[in-house]
Parts: C-alpha cells; sequence; structure tokens
C-alpha cells in the first residue's frame, strides 16, 4: 500500500529499496506507541533527543502539515524522503515532465524554507527570521544584538529589498552550501 | 625460601603470590649471603635490617607507589603531558628505573609469574575498564570493529611477514638461519597494535567518537588474533584455534620457571607488573580461574568486556615491558641492522594499505562515513606496544633461531612507534585540520542556515531512528530495563537513570545553588542582572578562543561553512571599516552563542580531567523551552477542545495518580526513556478514567504526563513523599512569567522576556521544580511554602485560574 503511495511521488528507478522502508516502518511502528496505526504529536514528542534540539518542535510540526493531528505512513515516509541522498546519475536521465523528486535540492531547501516560513506566505519575514534566530541562541544573546543580527541576515539575502526572504533569494544565498551533503542521511539511500 | 615466605608475610594478598614466586629462578641465593651478614656484630643489636625477609612485598609496594607517583607527577605538568604522549614519558621512566635497578644489582629481582598477574593484577584492571567501557558506541560499531581486528590484523600479519620474507630472499638481510614460518610468526607478533599508547594519544587529540572507539575497539580485539594466528612458540602458525591457546598455556608455566635463562630481556625485568607470558593467556582472561589448558577458544565477543581501557596502571606494564626491552638491548650482542630498515616502513605501510582498503569496504556499509583524515588518522595511529615485545620475548630459542634479532628489532619497533609516532600524532592531526580548512570567509547566512541544517539533520535522524535506534540494543535495555535492573538496582537508582532527567535534575541542583548564591551576593533587589550591560560584545579579539578550535578532526573537516574558529581572519581582513566591524561583531556573536548541533559538542570524555559541561547548559535552556511551548500548546488545545471539565478531570487523575504513585514506590514507572514512561501513565489513565474518551486523553494526557514525569521524578528522588503536583507547575510557570518577579523594584514594570526570565540563574519556572525538597506531602503546600506571598492566588485549581 505505501509503496504504491511512494511511486507517485518518486520516479520508478528512484523508489526507495525494500529494506530502507521496511527500517523506516519498524520505526513508525515502535514510535507509535498504541499502535493506533498513526503518529501523532504527542508519539513524536516522546523522542527524547528532540527535547533538546532547538529546532525539535518545528520539525515535528512540519509533519503535520495542514493542521492534521495525525501522520500516516506515507506521510511519515514523506517527510523523511526529504532527506535521501542524492543520486548523482538522477539529473541525467530525468525525465522533466515528472515531478522532481522529493530528495532534489530545491526540494531540500523548499523543505528547510518551510520551517522557517510560518505563515506560508512564500517570504521568510523579518519577525519569521527573529523568532528562529531566537530558537537557536542561546540566552546570553540580548534583545538587540539578536535584532541586529537578524536585519543583517536578511540584508544580506535580500536582493529585492522588501524586507523579507523569498524562497528564490533563500536558495540564492545559499548557493555554495552543499545542501545535498548537508541534509541527507545515508541510511535512507 | 618458600619456608621464609610463608612464615614472614602476613599481608593476605601477598602471601599468595609467595607461593608462585617460588617458582624463581634460583639466582636469588646470590644475595642471601650478604643479607644475613649481621649476626656477627658485637653486643646486643637493637636494629636489624632483614631486608631479604621482606624484601618481595616491599618491592612491590614501592613500585606501585612509584608508578602511581610518577602517573600522578606527569599529569601536574599540563605542558609536558599535551606535548609528550603519556606512555613515552612511562618509557622513559621506566628506563631509568630499570638502569638503576640494573646498575645496582645486576640481577633480576623476580619475575612477575602468569598466576601473579591474572589473580592479583588483572582483576582491578578489569573492572575499573568495565566501568568506563563505553557500551553503546561500542557495540554501535561492533561489525566494523570485528573487521578492522580480525581481517586487518591478518592482513597486518600476512603482510608484514611477507614483505620481510621478500626482503630476506632478495639477500639484503644477510644471512639468516630463519624461514618463511617465522617471518610471518614475526610478522603477526608484530601486527598487533597496542592500545594504551594509541588511546592515550587519542584522547589527548580529542578525535572524534566514532574514531576513538574503532581504534580502541580494533585493538581490544587484535590481541586476540595475534594471539591465536601467532602460536608464540613457533610450533606452527595456522593451527587450529584451541591447539594455539591450550598449547601456550601449558608451556608458559615451564617458561617461567626457566626465567633463569641468561637471556637479556627477562632478567632484566624489574619487579613490575610487566606480563612476559600473559599475552598467550589473555585470550582466555575471563576464565582464568579455569586451569590452565583445559581453555577453549573464548569467543572474541566474551573478552570485551574485560580489556582494559587505557588505565592508568595498564600504562605502567607496558612501559616497563618497553623500558626492560631498552636495557636489554642495551646489552644486546649483534646489532645488525639488516632486519631493520625493511620492517619499520614494511609494517606502517602494510597497515595503511590495509585500512585503506578496508575503508572503502566498510564505507559502503556504514552510516557515518569515515574520511580520509580519520583513515590517515587510524594508519598513522597504528602503534606497538608491550604486547608485541611480551609475545616476541614468549618466543621459544629452539623453535626459532634468530630470537634475539627478533626481539631487538621488535623493540626498535615499538621504541620508534611509541616515541616517534606518539610524539607526532598530535601536531599531525592538528595540522592536518588547519590546512583543510575553509579559507573562504563564511556568509552570515550560510553560518546560520548551515547551523539550522545540523540541528535539523540530528532532527531527523533522531526521528528515523538510525543513529539512537538499533534493535538489538533496544531489545537488550528492555530486558535490562525490565528484569535486570529490577533484581540488580536499587529502586532510588532505577530512577535515575534517565539521563535527560538526570541532566535536568542536577541542573536544577546547580540553578538552586547558585540561585542561593547570587541571591546572597547581589542582595534581593539588585537581583536581576541587566541583560544587556553584561552581555556586550566587547569581547577581547586579541585573544583566539579555544572553544572554537576543539571539536573531531573529521567533523571540521567535513564541514565546510559553519566552520571553524576563523574570526581571527575575519578581524584581519576586515579591520578597517566601521561597518565591517560590525560585521565582525555578529559574526563573533553568532559564532559564539549559537547552539552547537549535536555532532560538534558531543566529544569523547576524557579520563583525566572534567570536561565543562556547556552542553548541558545547552541542552536546559532548549529543554525548558521546549516544554514550555509544549505546555502552552496542550494548553491551549485544552481550552479549545473542551472545557474546564478536561482540565479538572486531568488535575484529579493527576492527584489520583499521584497519590497512587506516592504509594507505588516510583521504581516500577520504567524510566528509561520518556516513551515508556508515558505508556505506563497512560494506562494508569485509563484504569482510573475508564470513561474517558482514551484517544483524546491519551494525546492531551500525554504531553502534559511527560511533564508530569520528569517533575515527579526528579523530585521524587528527593522526597519520595512529597511529589510535585506537574499539573499545577506548568500553570504556576505562565501565570507567574506573567507577573512581575517580587524583586524587581517596582520602577520596572518591564515583562522580562522569556529569554530573561531563564537568565535568571533561577527562574522561577525552576525553582518551583526544586521546592518539593523539602516539604510536605502536599503538593500544593510546598508551593506555599517555596515561593512566599505571591502564590496564594494560585494555590487554588487551575481551572479557576485558566487565561
Amino acid at each position: 500500500m505505501w509503496l504504491s503511495s511512494k511511486k507517485q511521488t518518486k520516479k520508478p528507478p528512484n523508489v526507495q529499496p525494500e529494506t530502507s522502508l521496511l527500517r523506516l516502518y519498524h520505526r513508525f511502528r515502535a514510535l507509535d506507541r498504541n499502535k493506533k496505526g498513526y503518529l501523532s504529536r504527542v508519539d513524536l514528542q516522546q523522542i527524547g533527543a528532540l527535547a533538546v534540539n532547538p529546532l525539535g518542535e518545528r520539525i515535528i510540526d512540519s509533519f503535520f502539515p495542514d493542521g492534521n493531528l495525525r501522520v500516516d505512513f506515507p506521510g511519515f515516509v514523506r517527510v523523511l524522503a526529504h532527506f535521501r541522498p542524492v543520486d548523482d546519475d538522477d539529473s541525467g536521465m530525468r525525465d522533466p515532465k515528472q515531478p522532481e523528486p522529493l530528495n532534489s535540492r530545491m526540494n531540500k531547501l523548499r523543505f528547510v524554507f518551510q520551517l522557517y516560513d510560518l505563515d506560508r506566505d512564500g517570504k521568510i519575514s523579518r519577525h519569521e527570521m527573529l523568532q528562529v534566530l531566537r530558537l537557536m541562541v542561546g540566552v546570553q544573546v540580548t534583545e538587540e544584538q539578536l535584532e541586529s543580527i537578524t536585519d543583517r541576515t536578511v540584508q544580506e539575502a535580500d536582493e529585492d529589498g522588501d524586507g523579507a526572504v523569498s524562497f528564490l533569494e533563500f536558495t540564492k544565498s545559499l548557493e555554495k552550501m552543499d545542501i545535498e551533503q548537508k541534509m541527507s542521511i545515508r541510511i535512507l539511500k | 625460601m618458600s619456608g621464609r615466605g610463608a612464615a614472614g608475610s602476613g599481608r593476605g594478598l601477598l602471601l599468595a603470590l609467595l607461593p608462585a614466586l617460588c617458582a624463581l629462578p634460583r639466582v636469588r641465593g646470590v644475595e642471601e649471603g650478604p643479607g644475613s651478614a649481621h649476626g656477627h656484630s658485637q653486643g646486643f643489636q637493637v636494629v636489624t635490617f632483614e631486608w631479604l625477609h621482606v624484601q618481595d612485598p616491599y618491592i612491590i609496594a614501592l613500585w606501585i607507589l612509584v608508578a602511581s607517583l610518577a602517573k600522578i607527577g606527569f599529569h601536574l605538568s599540563h605542558k609536558v603531558t599535551s606535548v609528550v604522549p603519556e606512555s613515552a614519558l612511562l618509557i622513559v621512566l621506566g628506563l631509568v628505573l630499570g638502569g638503576i635497578v640494573w646498575a645496582a644489582d645486576h640481577i633480576a629481582s623476580f619475575t612477575l609469574t602468569p598466576t601473579v598477574f591474572f589473580f592479583y593484577l588483572l582483576p582491578p584492571i578489569v573492572l575499573d575498564a568495565g566501568y568506563f567501557m563505553p557500551n553503546r558506541l561500542f557495540f554501535g560499531n561492533l561489525g566494523t570493529i570485528l573487521l578492522y581486528a580480525v581481517v586487518g590484523t591478518v592482513w597486518n600479519a600476512a603482510t608484514t611477514g611477507l614483505s620481510l620474507y621478500g626482503v630476506f630472499l632478495s639477500g639484503l638481510m644477510g644471512d639468516l638461519n630463519v624461514g618463511l614460518l617465522d617471518f610471518l610468526l614475526f610478522g603477526s607478533l608484530i601486527a598487533a597494535v597496542d592500545p594504551v599508547a594509541v588511546l592515550a594519544v587519542f584522547e589527548e587529540v580529542h578525535v572524534n567518537e566514532v574514531l576513538f572507539i574503532i581504534v580502541f575497539g580494533e585493538s581490544l580485539l587484535n590481541d586476540a588474533v595475534t594471539v591465536v594466528s601467532g602460536c608464540p612458540e613457533g610450533s606452527g602458525a595456522w593451527h587450529g584455534a584451541s591447539l594455539c591457546i591450550s598449547r601456550p598455556l601449558a608451556t608458559t608455566f615451564p617458561a617461567s620457571q626457566r626465567g633463569t635463562r641468561p637471556s637479556p630481556a627477562s632478567s632484566v625485568l624489574l619487579p613490575s607488573r610487566q606480563p612476559p607470558v600473559s599475552p598467550a593467556v589473555r585470550p582466555p582472561r575471563r576464565l582464568s580461574a579455569l586451569p590452565p589448558g583445559s581453555q577453549s577458544r573464548t569467543p572474541l565477543w566474551a573478552q570485551t568486556p574485560c580489556r582494559p581501557f587505557p588505565s592508568p596502571r595498564r600504562e605502567q606494564p607496558s612501559a616497563l615491558g618497553l623500558s626492560s626491552g631498552g636495557a636489554a638491548r642495551v646489552r644486546q650482542g649483534p646489532w645488525s641492522w639488516d632486519t631493520r630498515p625493511p620492517l619499520l616502513p614494511g609494517s606502517q605501510g602494510g597497515r595503511t594499505l590495509g585500512v585503506v582498503l578496508q575503508t572503502w569496504v566498510l564505507n559502503r556499509y556504514r552510516m557515518v562515513q569515515l574520511e580520509i583524515i580519520d583513515q590517515v588518522v587510524m594508519s598513522y595511529g597504528g602503534l606497538r606496544g608491550a604486547v608485541a615485545f611480551a609475545l616476541v620475548v614468549l618466543l621459544d630459542e629452539k623453535k626459532v633461531k634468530e630470537r634475539d634479532l627478533f626481539v631487538s628489532t621488535t623493540i626498535i619497533v615499538v621504541f620508534f612507534t611509541v616515541i616517534f609516532q606518539g610524539l607526532t600524532i598530535k601536531p599531525l592531526v592538528q595540522w592536518l585540520k588547519v590546512k583543510r580548512s575553509e579559507h573562504r570567509e563564511p556568509k552570515l547566512n550560510e553560518k546560520l542556515h548551515g547551523r539550522a541544517f545540523d540541528h535539523i539533520l540530528s532532527a531527523i535522524e533522531d526521528i528515523s531512528g538510525q543513529i539512537g535506534h538499533n534493535y538489538l540494543r533496544d531489545k537488550w535495555s528492555n530486558f535490562d530495563r525490565k528484569f535486570l535492573s529490577k533484581i540488580l538496582m536499587r529502586r532510588s537508582a532505577q530512577k535515575s537513570r534517565d539521563r535527560i532527567l538526570n541532566v535536568f535534575h542536577e541542573l536544577n541542583l546547580k540553578d538552586a545553588i547558585s540561585y542561593v548564591a547570587e541571591g546572597e551576593r547581589r542582595g534581593s533587589l539588585a537581583f536581576i542582572r541587566s541583560p544587556s550591560t553584561d552581555n556586550m560584545v566587547n569581547v577581547d579579539f586579541s585573544t583566539p578562543r579555544p572553544s572554537t578550535v576543539e571539536a573531531s578532526v573529521s567533523y571540521l573537516l567535513r564541514e565546510n561553512v559553519s566552520a571553524v574558529c576563523l574570526d581571527m581572519q575575519s578581524l584581519e581582513q576586515r579591520r578597517r571599516s566601521i561597518r565591517d566591524t560590525e560585521d565582525m561583531v555578529t559574526h563573533h556573536t553568532l559564532q559564539q552563542y549559537l547552539y552547537k548541533p549535536r555532532q560538534e559538542y558531543k566529544h569523547l570524555y576524557s579520563r583525566h580531567e572534567l570536561t565543562p559541561n556547556e552542553d548541558e547548559k545547552q541542552d536546559k535552556e532548549i529543554f525548558h523551552r521546549t516544554m514550555r511551548k509544549r505546555l502552552e500548546s496542550f494548553k491551549s488545545a485544552k481550552l479549545g477542545v473542551n472545557p474546564n471539565k478536561k482540565a479538572a478531570k486531568l488535575y484529579k487523575r493527576e492527584r489520583a495518580q499521584k497519590r497512587r504513585n506516592s504509594s507505588i514506590p516510583n521504581g516500577i514507572l520504567p524510566l528509561e526513556s520518556p516513551m515508556n514512561n508515558l505508556t505506563i501513565k497512560e494506562k494508569d489513565l485509563e484504569l482510573s478514567d475508564p470513561e474517558e474518551a482514551p484517544d483524546y486523553g491519551a494525546e492531551v494526557g500525554g504531553g502534559i504526563e511527560f511533564l508530569a514525569s520528569i517533575t515527579q521524578d526528579t523530585t521524587a528522588t528527593d522526597s519520595p513523599s512529597g511529589i510535585d503536583n506537574p499539573v499545577f507547575s506548568p500553570d504556576e510557570d505562565l501565570s507567574i512569567l506573567s507577573r512581575v518577579p517580587p524583586w524587581l523594584s517596582p520602577g520596572e514594570t518591564v515583562v522580562p522576556s522569556q529569554r530573561a526570565r531563564v537568565q535568571i540563574p533561577c527562574s522561577p519556572g525552576n525553582f518551583r521544580r526544586l521546592a518539593p525538597f523539602r516539604l510536605s506531602s502536599k503538593s500544593v503546600d510546598s508551593f506555599l511554602q517555596a515561593d512566599g506571598p505571591e502564590e496564594q492566588p494560585h494555590a487554588t485549581l487551575p481551572e479557576s485560574t485558566h487565561m
């Protein structure tokens, strides 16, 4: 069942091999304590290490798009699929009409962008950037410092001067970074 | 000798030593003459020196004392230990002492037999190692370790032996009475990488965990492989394993009897823990109680818990072995240089090649890749130690004709690797890192987002269960938790096993202490620190910050954005303009204050010094923040979906549960992970409120109970009766936080931001959790007493104070 839904979002030669899918399924089952068949926020919050991750809450939220309260296995895998390592031979053979695979560079960046852009307006406003910064920085940094850092960050990335970072600007500011490597987990290969 | 020994020594431990010492060389008889020469003095003898009488225990005790003092002494001088690896220092010490003894006495005082070593010296080492072995890391990387240990060692042995044989065949070595088998044997001896020296160096260099554990595990297990493949008495290198183990055992005792032979190596052995024969018997280490010869091949995994982690005492034997070897070499007759030149590059080259090949294979299967730098470090870290020396000393002269040659060669190899490679590995690692660092100036965006990526990746790894999840380990820990812990641990110890809770608890304690100290220091009115004045970024740029130079070798090299301390560079390049100053300040601030992702701050513990607890502080801050947010969302969920009735029900449930819990010891509640906590609590929930829709109740209750379990358990460890009512504390948190703390002077009406609240060394929420330390079983009372008057309005039930 889930394999077929997986195929819809991936091009056929790139289907996740059985073993890692199976592993993810076991993980899903392990997380789903009450054997409900889906995961709720609480199940994800029980992972202790997420509580000490500054972006933990946001990542959990990303599993529940559009205000859902539950995520089933295909949804679970869909989010994790963003983190598959990128195969080099993909880009050559790809059929341009098919949707881009989830683990492409653009889609990885889009995933992160959505973590920042909470109101889904397609831009990271200064306020949203400030919030993210506040999450990631220790408590010794004062409010003024944070604001100035935010200003500079937005300024660096912003090209059209609207005071917010759109997705394209975001992508452009990170063009030198090796996203494919930084945002991949080998086990999902 | 034996009679005197039995009568004289009253000490239990050493009494048992003496029968073993009965096997000592008869050469001692020489000393008996002068020792008993006091008899013929005139008059009444007030004081006699019965040296021989107390000699053995005395020397042992003195030896232990000297070794311990030396060890401590080395670490007093931090400058020295940071440059020179400790094993090298110990070798020097051993050489000095060996020289003294040898110069004074020219005879062996005594040698150490396997029995002595096994029964008296090994158990403390083993236990010490067992406590400190990093289990999780080890078993997580077990496949890699086994590959390196078994295949790698065999490969090393083969290449060394074969290359030497090749050189021999080409005639460069001159005329020697050796065959291929001897070379192979020698190769297998020399292939044993000694863990002590390597790991001491690694500890100092602070390599990343994976590299450390691989090297550690490899050296752990390769001794066994060496012995099995080597069969020290040279009776056929590749026989069946059981023969190889039992035969050395059968021959070791006779070998110890033969300690009188004039072989220089054994004669200079100090009264130390140098195990001349024990490597051969090392594999069945754990079964030391069994009679020799009845051993069968111990599976490698059984040896694991026993293998000594580099402990202080462990290093002594190797060092002393080396030192004695050094002294032995001094005496050695033939200084044949023929074997040595090919050996060193041969063995090192073989090792490097082996490492590279195996890593290539492993990287196809491993999650965390082993980088080039790791490989370089691994192959360069192939130091040989006392194991090799001990094994070569064991060689039977009759079977291996050129034994002395091998011995001297081994000594040279060992010395070279330990001293030269040990000294240079640290600068090498640092140099490699610096050379590969990123010269491009990272932009602010990149730095920030790069860090965000790291956090995201760690989170996804945790969710997908990659690094933290191992089925076997889970099963084992479940078993452990359900059965073993209940049998073997006290209840209070069981409670405090969850790591996060532990951290939380300790941090609360620290908060309490610092809260009180802060209050005393400042007086109550000036309590709150002004955030802005204290934290101006007037950091002294002239001193490089050490904190950014740490962390793993390969991680730093792998990472090219959120980079290492190049703020000095940014400083120099952009000194001129003001805007650039601001830029620099911003960079600096970010660099300093951004939370570190998990890979970066988790580096190796050190047994010699305490590492600072920065990661715990970071954990604590993030943890507080997360919990607070979750509670807010739960509260809003509670409000949104269900009216106060729900809250009242929850509250009642909590109290009932709490009451029940206070009678049922918390030990029943599994604490290993919050997940398990939750399950049990949900079951309890369902028992008490069957009419509750389990679905929603579980969901909403879950998060609060998570917090409940935390606060409950941490406080419960201190006061079994007084349990914090968890539903209160979050409410108290939020409602209190919206009010002005009492110690703020009335003029300051600014509500401190969330961050400022946490900045107070003990925010009200924290302190609240500490309150039940001292107090009654009624949780409400504890709050009242803890926080004084402003608590009164909140003593009522939460439903009335819902916002």
